[in-house]
């Protein structure tokens, strides 16, 4: 493991970074449900489809699953003690995050409109 | 040094009487385990309620099951502490209300904010 990846120093930055860029999603996502002059399927696939919005859903999730990842490491390695289980707990986690990401990805692209 | 034999050995976490700041601090990290549990499960209901408008509809009748109400409003105070909690602690990294006083006040307030946040949302889903 090389020492920038051992650090915590960039797990700290990619936490505090996501945390912003989500921060400004959700009061961006709440603005627009408030101003949304009416709800139901034909207003909420229409405000996903928007490019505009397809991307900063997406980039949310993006910020989501790297936000998780830290999370969820800090507490595999608060609490999982040996060192292999460690890793082998670590890894599963990293390949459910990356799936989840591509899951998210797929469904955003089949409903955006260019 | 005797009174070094009298310290505990272990931290007993009933015994013990935690500041505030450690109560919002270990809700942070209690909420952010249960908001990362739900993940697939919001990808999955979010898949369903843009796939069609009968898909749309499936998830809103899901979503009205008892059960699924208790999840909503378990992870409401998930969400809600975890933003309040967060935006607290990306304060207080740039030095915003670090001093003791501060601390204990901003900590007092997410507390109450995340339950006021989660007693509103379940008076409008009951």
């Amino acid at each position: 493991m090389n020492e920038s990846v051992a650090s915590g120093l960039r797990a700290w930055t990619i936490q505090r970074l996501s945390a912003v860029y989500m921060l400004a999603f959700v009061l961006y996502a709440g603005i627009s449900y408030t101003m949304a002059d009416a709800t139901g399927f034909d207003p909420w696939l229409s405000w996903i489809s928007h490019p505009f919005n397809n991307i900063v859903v997406g980039l949310f999730i993006f910020s989501l699953l790297f936000h998780a990842w830290v999370g969820a490491r800090d507490i595999v390695l608060d609490y999982v003690k040996p060192h292999g289980f460690r890793l082998v707990k670590l890894a599963f986690l990293a390949l459910l995050l990356i799936a989840m990401g591509l899951w998210a990805l797929k469904i955003l692209l089949t409903v955006v409109a260019i | 040094m005797d009174k070094n034999k009298k310290r505990p050995k272990y931290l007993n976490l009933l015994k013990i009487k935690m500041p505030v700041a450690a109560v919002v601090s270990i809700g942070h990290r209690i909420s952010g385990f249960l908001l990362v549990i739900a993940i697939p499960f919001v990808i999955y209901a979010f898949q369903q309620s843009i796939s069609s408008a009968d898909d749309y509809q499936l998830v809103l009748t899901a979503l009205d099951h008892p059960l699924a109400k208790g999840i909503l409003v378990l992870l409401t105070w998930s969400f809600s502490h975890h933003f309040f909690a967060g935006i607290r602690f990306l304060l207080i990294d740039i030095d915003v209300g670090v001093s003791r006083l501060m601390s204990r006040a901003s900590a007092w307030l997410v507390n109450g904010l995340a339950i006021i946040c989660t007693i509103l949302v379940s008076g409008a889903l009951l």
